[in-house]
């Protein structure tokens, strides 16, 4: 499988990056150079194996129901570029 | 006077504990080294204050009589992907730049409990993409070493946690914190001859670390020789409730239970890693690790990872799937950059603050992610690289029936120069090919200096054990640092 | 079970639906955060850091949220998985802070089960449709966009994101607005009587996203449209039939139905295309890193069986069993609310019957009256039962108990003390009943004649007379039979 240039844009689009001509056109480059060689995994065979789902064998554990956090607006708050009152502001959307 | 920057952790805990100097003293000595060494550009953000508070607390306490922590009086540096409140942690990127964190990571908070203060943020590639520390945008760390040709090109003092490297080795701290996704705390500690260990994946919380691969990212520290490193990892790691892959076990006493003496312990010699065409002089570091590790009791035995060729192309399948869901959340809403071009919307504003946020290395990063995550190639790639990290896993598995640690270079070579393999990616990427299998596999594994190259630079051996025996990589860590006799350092020329 | 179809030009056409209901689950706190999920606070107040993702923030499960969504899933007789694993759906959008929603695709919690319908609920002899149910899973709310604050920006409110949703997805087998309509009542009906949701739709806490499409009978499926977040179950029949008459419109006039998201506009009744979400959507969906799977226990499940409560076609059953109607049964148990006031009502003694002709007649009468839903009734089960007591012993009569029943109502007072303030108890003195029977016999000595000849029916006005004499506090059986001696 290998990449062109509209592929390139369309993961860029995916990716919510921005990237100019110039830089699409390096990219398909560089992004079939590392497919190319990640692809020599097709060659294992994998009949029969589970994908990892844990790294080292672990149980997910459940937390009780209770309130213990929020209620933090300020720090919540505090970095945002563009606060309105108590909201995070964005461009606006038209729905 | 004592020469604090020679002090390792142990020896300043003690000399506090002891009261043989203040702590205020080996901060206040330290916070000058690191003032003094700006052309290696190790530090993002220094913190003297921080410093000098943490070690006044710890004097108090000590005049009090009260009982003092693991790292009582211990200055160290800080990582800059872990957040630490009130303090800017950039993860190295202009997308974080001016983010000031409202709460602090545990593995950092943990260090304070016990005692540790902040010299500064460290350096790194960023978001901890990198295996040369060239992709931070506060620019590239310098090793302080050189090679013995006499032309002083600036090296590369590894990556991700480049800053951690060179400001352990050029003594500006005697420890610092590390993170390591795919070998970026084993192969920065090779390539500047200090030691450095990543736990059992889920010994240390991930709570309030900047995410890169969330199923690889475990925290580490750095430090100049074994016994440091069992120290400070006994501080870092725990329990936390808050992370849900943290292992829900004790901490051991690591530092107690130190012992050099390997009989009975078989050490398996991975014939995989023998690559052709592998450095001379790696081999022969290696081979001497070999005869160290037999010295000090152990039996060497040939094992076999038959999946290794293929640990890199999964992990660089794996890590930026990871990271490039991971990295969504940097959109110029919330905290961080935002980039919103005259008349943009909020799509068009997301795209122009991720292009400026994020540095190229992490762009093409998130380009694979998204691509071999996206629709018809989800299986090809993604889960393909899963099940190719469960036979990985599983040949570890296998070679633990044979043998109870690995030994095997850390690195390919020593450190390379600044821009010396920045034009093609993949050569970089081939870089981490000795450190990523213990990685997808998420077992301890442990760097400490095995020798200098012909060009005088330090070569790092690698010890890879079992999931959760991190006293035995320790063991043999230190059972090697005995014997190899490795005391050089790098020229102060900065 | 209805044979609904559109008649086009072409001929009949028939509607295929399928409906995915969002349900907020009822809890606490947050899917993954120790947030609070309580309604209509500060804007951006019951947020913590995980759900605004700031860096290095991680997610934690919710033990009560994966309980109530086995619960649900064990009341519709699904398969329960005990191996689940949640999943990352990846999107940007200034709702969504992670960049991801955290939700589950390839290994949900529960897996297919069915729900039975009747058309009409209320009505035993309405024909049944099982309605096929292919997964419920778990996954996690989206913030609140406000666009009408400011003129060139949209304000952000995460109060809501981290909520913690159910995504109950029925199969393709509803096949018309009022099947679809009766799929959402009866699934509202069981998600309150299993509690793990509140079923208020006004209130946002239930949503459905309806996908429709049309075929010539027993044709091939044609292409489906989505119309997404439809928040009453009138506005979900209304969009089903506005978007297959549509679609049959189209196809007859040469065009194509195009696969897309649509929005149910209330006030125009009609459905329209969401062109700002039309953009291809790749979700990229991946196990969530941050998560190990979800693996039940036997104990686990075990609670969970156990603390379901009787479900509606249970309940049905046992209350026919206690001698109720039909139309009864079906009634009081359409709503959970009916039945556990009903159930009340038993357990403060009162007969099955007397409980179940008072509520369908008395009590629903009155609240329709005064515009209340049975949870504002003024008066309790408890109060209620102290007045349908002193009929049962025979303290007041049935005409007497309507009287107390409004005063308490107005005045909230108990049935005892009404009656024994105004005078109410109703009186066993036959002697005082014979005295009033005699005096009415001696004025209408003509009916007396024409009922001793035959005229049954003339019966009713002499007990009629003879209570109205009494003030209605005489006991009728007594009446009756005093009535009838001397009748003869």
């Amino acid at each position: 499988m290998s990449v062109d240039k509209d592929t390139v844009n369309k993961i860029a689009r995916l990716s919510r990056i921005a990237i100019s001509d110039a830089e699409a056109d390096k990219m398909v480059g560089e992004l079939n150079g590392i497919l190319a060689w990640v692809e020599q995994l097709g060659e294992v065979d994998v009949t029969g194996v589970e994908p990892m789902t844990a790294v080292i064998s672990n149980k997910l554990r459940l937390r009780d129901d209770v309130v213990t956090d929020g209620d933090v607006r300020d720090k919540v708050l505090a970095n945002a570029p563009a606060k309105e009152g108590s909201f995070f502001g964005v461009p606006k959307v038209i729905e | 006077m004592t020469d604090f920057s020679r002090l390792g952790v142990a020896a300043i805990r003690d000399g506090v504990a002891n009261g043989e100097f203040k702590a205020v003293e080996v901060a206040e000595a330290l916070n000058t080294r690191v003032a003094a060494a700006k052309a290696l550009n190790a530090f993002i953000v220094e913190t003297p204050e921080m410093a000098v508070a943490a070690a006044q607390a710890v004097d108090a306490d000590r005049a009090a009589g009260k009982p003092l922590g693991k790292m009582a009086g211990v200055p160290i540096g800080m990582k800059d992907l872990f957040c630490t409140e009130g303090v800017q942690t950039t993860a190295a990127s202009h997308m974080l730049e001016g983010f000031v964190p409202t709460y602090e990571s545990t593995v950092s908070a943990n260090l304070w409990k016990a005692g540790a203060g902040m010299l500064g943020k460290l350096n790194l590639d960023q978001f901890a993409m990198g295996s040369s520390n060239e992709t931070s945008y506060f620019g590239n760390v310098i090793s302080p070493w050189r090679r013995n040709d006499g032309d002083n090109a600036a090296l590369a003092p590894g990556g991700s946690s480049g800053g951690s490297s060179s400001a352990i080795a050029a003594r500006l701290c005697p420890a610092a914190t590390g993170t390591d996704t795919g070998g970026s705390i084993r192969q920065p500690a090779a390539f500047v001859g200090i030691s450095g260990i990543k736990p059992t994946y889920g010994r240390c919380s991930r709570w309030g670390v900047v995410a890169f691969a969330s199923s690889l990212d475990q925290a580490g520290p750095m430090a100049r020789d074994v016994r440091d490193c069992a120290i400070m990892l006994e501080a870092m790691a725990g329990f936390d409730p808050k992370d849900s892959t943290s292992l829900d076990l004790p901490v051991p006493a690591w530092e107690a239970g130190l012992n050099s003496d390997l009989k009975g312990k078989r050490i398996g010699i991975p014939r995989e890693y023998r690559l052709d065409g592998i450095d001379e002089d790696i081999a022969k570091m290696w081979d001497n690790g070999i005869a160290w590790l037999k010295d000090a009791g152990a039996e060497i035995v040939d094992i076999s990872l038959p999946h290794t060729k293929y640990a890199l192309p999964a992990y660089y399948i794996i890590a930026p799937a990871e990271a490039s869901s991971n990295l969504a959340r940097y959109d110029g809403v919330r905290f961080g950059l935002r980039d919103l071009p005259e008349g943009a919307g909020l799509q068009d504003m997301y795209a122009a603050t991720r292009a400026a946020g994020f540095g190229e290395e992490v762009r093409r990063r998130i380009m694979i992610g998204t691509y071999v995550l996206s629709a018809g190639f989800y299986d090809a790639y993604y889960t393909q690289a899963q099940k190719v990290r469960a036979l990985i896993a599983r040949d570890f598995d296998n070679a633990w029936a044979s043998c109870d640690l690995i030994l095997a270079p850390t690195a390919p070579s020593a450190a390379f120069g600044l821009g010396e393999k920045n034009a093609d990616p993949l050569s970089m990427y081939l870089n981490d090919v000795f450190a990523v299998p213990a990685s997808l596999a998420g077992l301890p594994a442990m760097s400490v200096p095995g020798g200098l190259d012909k060009q005088g630079l330090p070569l790092g051996l690698q010890i890879i054990g079992k999931a959760l025996d991190e006293q035995a990589v320790l063991n043999a860590g230190l059972a090697i640092e005995q014997r190899s006799g490795f005391t050089a350092e790098a020229g102060e020329w900065w | 079970m209805s044979e609904y179809r559109i008649q086009g030009n072409t001929g009949e056409w028939e509607v295929v639906i399928g409906l995915e209901v969002h349900a907020q689950i009822t809890s606490e706190s947050k899917l993954f955060s120790g947030s609070s999920t309580g309604f209509g606070a500060e804007p951006n107040s019951h947020v913590s850091l995980v759900d605004a993702a700031m860096p290095g923030m991680l997610p934690v499960p919710n033990r009560e949220c994966l309980r109530q969504a086995v619960r649900t899933g064990m009341a519709i007789n699904a398969q329960i998985n005990r191996w689940s694993r949640f999943d990352r759906k990846n999107y940007f959008y200034a709702d969504l802070p992670q960049g991801y929603q955290i939700s589950q695709l390839y290994h949900p919690i529960v897996g297919e089960g069915e729900i039975e319908v009747t058309l009409n609920e209320k009505d035993p002899d309405s024909p049944t449709k099982k309605i096929g149910i292919e997964r419920i899973h778990v996954e996690q709310d989206a913030g609140k966009l406000m666009h009408d604050q400011h003129p060139t920006m949209s304000f952000v409110d995460l109060n809501r994101s981290g909520v913690a949703l159910m995504e109950i997805v029925s199969r393709p087998d509803i096949s018309s607005p009022q099947e679809a309509g009766a799929y959402l009542k009866k699934l509202r009906s069981i998600l309150r009587y299993v509690g793990s949701c509140d079923g208020n739709m006004e209130q946002g806490s239930m949503r459905a996203d309806v996908n429709v499409s049309v075929r010539k009978p027993g044709g091939e499926l044609g292409t489906r449209t989505e119309t997404k977040n439809v928040n009453s179950i009138r506005f979900m029949m209304q969009a089903i039939e506005y978007e297959a008459q549509r679609q049959v419109d189209l196809i007859e006039s040469g065009g194509a139905v195009v696969q897309e998201t649509r929005l149910f506009d209330p006030n125009k009744m009609e459905t329209r295309s969401m062109r700002s979400k039309e953009d291809a959507h790749d979700y990229r969906y991946f196990p969530d890193p941050d998560l190990l799977p979800v693996e039940l226990d036997d104990a686990f499940l075990e609670e969970c069986l156990a603390s379901l409560p009787e479900l509606p076609d249970a309940k049905r059953a046992r209350y026919e069993a206690l001698g109720l109607t039909a139309y009864n049964a079906a009634v009081l148990t359409a709503e959970a609310e009916t039945a556990f006031w009903f159930e009340d009502l038993l357990a403060e003694g009162v007969d099955a019957k007397q409980a179940s002709n008072w509520l369908m007649s008395e009590l629903f009468g009155a609240l329709n009256k005064l515009g209340k839903t049975l949870d504002e009734s003024p008066v309790n089960p408890k109060q209620a039962a102290e007045l349908l007591g002193l009929v049962a012993d025979g303290t007041i009569s049935g005409s007497i108990a309507k009287q107390v029943f409004e005063i308490m109502l107005e005045t909230g007072q108990g049935a005892s003390a009404i009656v024994e303030e105004k005078g109410l108890k109703q009186t066993n003195d036959t002697g005082a009943i014979e005295a009033e029977i005699a005096k009415i016999m001696a004025a209408n000595e003509d009916k007396v004649t024409e009922y001793r000849s035959g005229k049954d029916k003339l019966f009713g006005f002499f007990v009629g007379q003879t209570m109205k004499a009494m003030q209605g506090k005489a006991n009728p059986q007594i009446i009756n039979d005093l009535l009838k001696k001397a009748l003869g």
